[in-house]
């Protein structure tokens, strides 16, 4: 295990992806520590997804290294797969299985033993208030419901990160605020989490966030640096700033 | 679990364990979506039946009555003890007795006379000196199959006939076939094992093709590939199932053939299933290739049915004779697995033979299979270089 890494959960040096000469991910460098919350912003193509790819093990960076729990992107993929927690903005749950069968499928996957798996699933069941749901087909439950049972799946086997792209995409105000409360127990618990999201109310809920423009990081710190820095009330309005077409040093396209 | 080095080898200390467990929970998942489609599982479990029952009737339905015409210039008590042999069988059915064969030929052409039986003039005299008699048969071909199995009926009465004579009175009758409108009859005679390669195929390339990318299409595949599962255990997870619900589709399909047309079956029945599951290796691998190259479900539904049915049906020998393509089209053929497996199979059902004269279209089939499910889980390499 590398010395260097052990406190920070995830940790990228000049990460970056090219797409023939189209570079997705410039040279991006950031560090997030264990149990803290990190908002990765960034509008529809600025290379949030790209990144996240590659720290999860999905895309080979093409310059550039990065560790996540420790464990190098490039090479150890395999431990990787094991140490995190994944919810893409698609949903990830099966609807043609009952929610305890979505259950254990996933603590299957993750080699959970049968006696981890029928303990977890009574303690996700009643800490999500959904015991009276367990033999339900997922297709029949409301929208919000899959989305704060598809947060608790990915954390069954007690990753030590949770990635989550746009994890609220469609979801009611209401139960985003109760995802959230989900996404600060876990946190609570020393569960890092590596939240993309579309919603800037919801960019105030993290400890720290960065905004990704062009493929680079513009800005990264607490939300309230960040509006100290760029003298705005709302981390919307730094996002617009940043993120406005023509912004910074790019000059207009 | 408080340092990664600990998490690390709690990690590798039950990785044996817990690939076993993946696996299972992974099947069980599939058998899940399997058992939870009833209506698609409906008609893949009824397919076999259906398919073999539309084809044994369409093909033989006519065989049940075969209208006769007779020629018989010079009528006597031989011929008529002949031709009540023809009634007698409940299978062909005398429509005509005419003295010439320009006088049935009209019935031929509007399709009134399957057969025709032409008695020599001089028939009581050749039985009398006990010489040999030639009896001309001419039979409606414009369906080939129907063609062999009236001509092979009428042979069979003709024989019976002959063989019930006193020794001493025995005769020859030669029968002079001619068939009609298909000259160059080609016998493409039993359909089951190129149905059960069809079936196999459905189920196997076409399902998996569906179901994998239907996971793509719903993003649960990138959740897997992110998983500790490994592209090979998800292609096997995925293959299982659907393997057990091809064998009940050979069982199926060949009780089937044998209770509702008799279809013999000479040769071992494990041997056959093994090869079938080689066979359903095969197309579920291709299943999985055309998934993994293919944007979404409709288009791998797609891409399946031309990759996989069309060759099965149009160049695998099932229907149309492989001797009777043209030569740069026999080479095609080669890449086509169910033409080695119809080959197989057609050797086991109805020749009986076994691995010693079927071990060649085997190990064709068998390289096939290492070869397609290599190239199956190379596909699905979760990362892009």
């Amino acid at each position: 295990m590398s010395g260097t890494s052990q406190n920070r959960a995830i940790d990228a040096r000049n990460l970056t992806r090219r797409f023939g000469s189209f570079v997705a991910v410039d040279h991006i460098t950031f560090d997030v520590g264990a149990g803290e919350v990190f908002g990765f912003l960034g509008a529809n193509g600025a290379g949030k997804t790209t990144a996240i790819k590659m720290l999860i093990g999905l895309l080979a960076p093409s310059e550039g290294k990065a560790t996540v729990a420790g464990f190098d992107v490039a090479t150890q993929t395999e431990q990787i797969r094991r140490s995190i927690g994944y919810m893409s903005q698609r949903f990830s749950l099966y609807e043609d299985l009952t929610v305890r069968e979505n259950i254990q499928l996933y603590g299957g996957i993750y080699g959970l033993t049968d006696e981890q798996i029928s303990s977890r699933t009574a303690a996700l069941l009643a800490s999500l208030d959904m015991q009276s749901m367990a033999d339900d087909l997922v297709a029949r439950l409301p929208l919000g419901w899959k989305q704060k049972l598809a947060f608790s799946v990915a954390l069954i086997h007690e990753p030590k990160i949770v990635f989550l792209d746009e994890p609220t995409g469609g979801v009611d105000p209401i139960t985003r605020r109760q995802f959230w409360e989900l996404i600060y127990s876990a946190a609570a618990n020393g569960t890092t989490v590596f939240v993309t999201t579309h919603y800037m109310d919801e960019a105030e809920y993290c400890d720290r966030i960065s905004i990704m423009v062009d493929g680079r990081i513009a800005a990264m710190g607490t939300p309230r640096e960040l509006k100290e820095r760029f003298n705005a009330p709302t981390v919307d309005e730094v996002f617009v700033r940043l993120a406005r077409p023509g912004a910074g040093q790019r000059g207009a396209a | 679990m408080t340092t990664s080095s600990v998490a690390a080898a709690g990690v590798s200390g039950r990785s044996h364990h817990s690939k076993r467990g993946a696996l299972r929970a992974f099947v069980v998942k599939e058998l899940h979506h399997i058992l939870r489609d009833r209506q698609t599982l409906t008609i893949l479990l009824l397919m076999p039946l259906v398919q073999v029952v539309l084809f044994g009737f369409a093909l033989r339905s006519d065989v049940r009555d075969i209208r006769l015409a007779v020629v018989d210039p010079s009528p006597n008590h031989e011929s008529i003890a002949l031709r009540d042999r023809f009634n007698g069988t409940g299978r062909f059915r005398i429509v005509t007795t005419a003295p010439t064969v320009a006088a049935v030929e009209p019935l031929f052409r509007r399709g009134q006379a399957d057969v025709a039986l032409v008695f020599p003039p001089d028939f009581a005299e050749q039985r009398a000196d006990s010489t040999p008699s030639q009896l001309m048969m001419l039979v409606d071909a414009s369906d080939p199959n129907t063609g062999t199995t009236m001509q092979a009926y009428t042979r069979a009465v003709i024989t019976a006939y002959e063989n019930d004579q006193e020794p001493s009175r025995a005769i020859r009758i030669v029968p002079d076939v001619r068939m009609r409108f298909n000259p160059t009859l080609e016998s493409v005679n039993l359909f089951v094992p190129g149905l059960i390669a069809l079936v196999l195929t459905l189920v196997s390339a076409l399902m998996t093709a569906i179901s994998l990318s239907r996971e793509n299409e719903r993003g649960t595949l990138e959740i897997l590939l992110v998983s500790p599962l490994k592209p090979a255990q998800i292609i096997v997870g995925k293959v299982l199932p659907y393997l057990g619900l091809a064998f009940a589709n050979v069982i199926t399909a060949l009780l089937a053939a044998w209770l509702v047309f008799d279809v013999p079956f000479r040769g071992s029945l494990p041997l056959l299933l093994a090869e079938s599951t080689i066979y359903s290796l095969v197309s579920l691998a291709l299943g999985v290739l055309v998934a993994s190259k293919t944007p979404s479900q409709r288009a791998a539904m797609l891409v399946a049915l031309m990759a996989t049915m069309l060759p099965n049906v149009l160049l695998s020998g099932m229907v149309f004779p492989i001797s009777s393509m043209p030569a740069w089209l026999v080479p095609i053929t080669y890449i086509v697995p169910a033409r080695w497996f119809i080959v197989v199979a057609r050797g086991i059902m109805l020749k009986g033979v076994g691995l010693e004269y079927l071990w060649r279209e085997t190990l064709v089939l068998i390289g096939m299979t290492v070869f397609l499910l290599a190239a199956a889980v190379r596909s699905f390499k979760p990362r892009i270089g």
